[in-house]
């Protein structure tokens, strides 16, 4: 099991510069075509967000250590806990602003304007961890948060990494 | 992130993935990729900066324009992590019987609840509640002046501490500074506190006492000493 890749790094403090050198020269699952869905128009489209932050609301379940799980996110829910278990990146963004990592707020703000159709009912956090031929992803956790939010009408998706 | 983006967009979502490892992206070729080079932990650039977020997110969402994918797009902004530490005045001593690091936790309460108050929840409770950081700090006190790791009773594991500890910190910090610029809390918590220094002290300890790798590395930054 190989956790958050961004994980080794090897010089300075938390230092994002040998996080990203580490994380760009380690293997990566093979993809050999790229899918490309299409959705209504942006005025139109119910957006959703997807983050690998290891959010999850009070009371809900922590995140183990390698976790490849998700945690559902209740759109205009603040109680946001941040459960990663890495101590490499920036945690003091979150902590002043979790819209920072998590935009529920902007993406009501531009549902509001028109700018797009609807802010999804439910956001999703996973932890950021895979194992080395990322199965579970791929055909578990990953199709089941697929399935959610086509369950809610949600066209469109954007992810956020830590 | 990038093996998500794949796999929702197989379901018939159409992703649009904020990436913060170009070269990541680069290989691993999500339908739609936003690069914002910025501090690792702020995918949407700037905590407070609503402007600056919405830039991200309509530069993000003008990729569904694109006639094909993969596409990978920079934004235009570069955000350096920052190597110097938050300017974040420190309490003075209140009580002269406690370890430094100890007088320390307990002097920043009032900040962290201030910060507690505006959110109204704290990422800090993964080992123990923010009542019991000064005496976790007082475990890691022991640890790091060479009592034995798992000896001294932890409240859960050391990186479950070790997070809980840093949080309550860096939470506490959001309220000392005006603003908190990316890795400059942890730099702060590392090198200026007791605290941070402290868990640190204690982190070489628990390598010294041969505690599993696990436990000891994820206590602090990899690039931690």
């Amino acid at each position: 099991m190989a956790v958050a890749a961004a994980d080794a790094c090897q010089d300075g403090r938390v230092s994002d510069e040998s996080a990203r050198a580490y994380a760009a020269a380690l293997p990566v699952p093979e993809f050999e075509t790229t899918a490309m869905a299409t959705p209504p128009p942006l005025s139109q489209a119910r957006v959703a967000i997807v983050t690998t932050a290891a959010l999850h609301h009070v009371g809900d379940q922590d995140f183990t250590f390698d976790d490849t799980g998700f945690r559902v996110i209740e759109q205009g829910r603040t109680d946001l806990v941040l459960g990663h278990w890495s101590p490499n990146f920036d945690r003091a963004g979150f902590a002043a602003d979790p819209n920072v990592v998590l935009p529920m707020h902007r993406l009501q703000e531009l549902a509001d304007a028109g700018t797009i159709g609807s802010v999804a009912p439910r956001h999703l956090s996973f932890a950021g961890n895979q194992e080395d031929t990322v199965t579970r992803i791929r055909l578990d956790s990953g199709p089941a948060a697929g399935e959610l939010l086509k369950g809610d009408g949600v066209d469109v998706v954007v992810l956020t990494p830590v | 992130m990038c093996v998500l983006a794949h796999v929702l967009e197989a379901a018939g979502l159409a992703t649009i993935a904020l990436v913060s490892n170009r070269g990541v992206a680069e290989r691993m070729h999500p339908p739609r990729a936003l690069f914002g080079e910025f501090p690792l932990g702020r995918p949407l650039g700037i905590p407070n900066d609503p402007e600056f977020q919405h830039d991200v997110l309509r530069r993000a969402f003008a990729l569904l324009d694109e006639p094909s994918v993969p596409v990978l797009v920079d934004h235009p902004v570069v955000i350096e992590i920052e190597e110097e530490a938050l300017a974040c005045a420190l309490p003075p001593r209140f009580d002269a019987s406690l370890p430094p690091a100890v007088d320390e936790a307990r002097a920043l309460r009032a900040a962290f609840d201030r910060t507690l108050e505006k959110r109204g929840v704290t990422s800090v409770g993964r080992a123990t509640d923010p009542d019991g950081i000064p005496d976790l700090v007082g475990l890691l006190v022991r640890i790091a002046a060479g009592e034995k790791w798992d000896e001294v009773g932890l409240p859960g594991d050391p990186i479950s501490c070790a997070h809980d500890v840093r949080t309550y910190y860096e939470e506490a910090a959001v309220a000392l500074a005006g603003g908190v610029g990316g890795g400059s809390a942890e730099v702060w918590f590392s090198d200026v506190t007791e605290g941070g220094r402290t868990l640190l002290s204690a982190r070489r300890q628990m390598k010294e006492q041969e505690a599993p790798f696990a436990f000891w590395f994820y206590m602090a930054a990899g690039a931690r000493s």
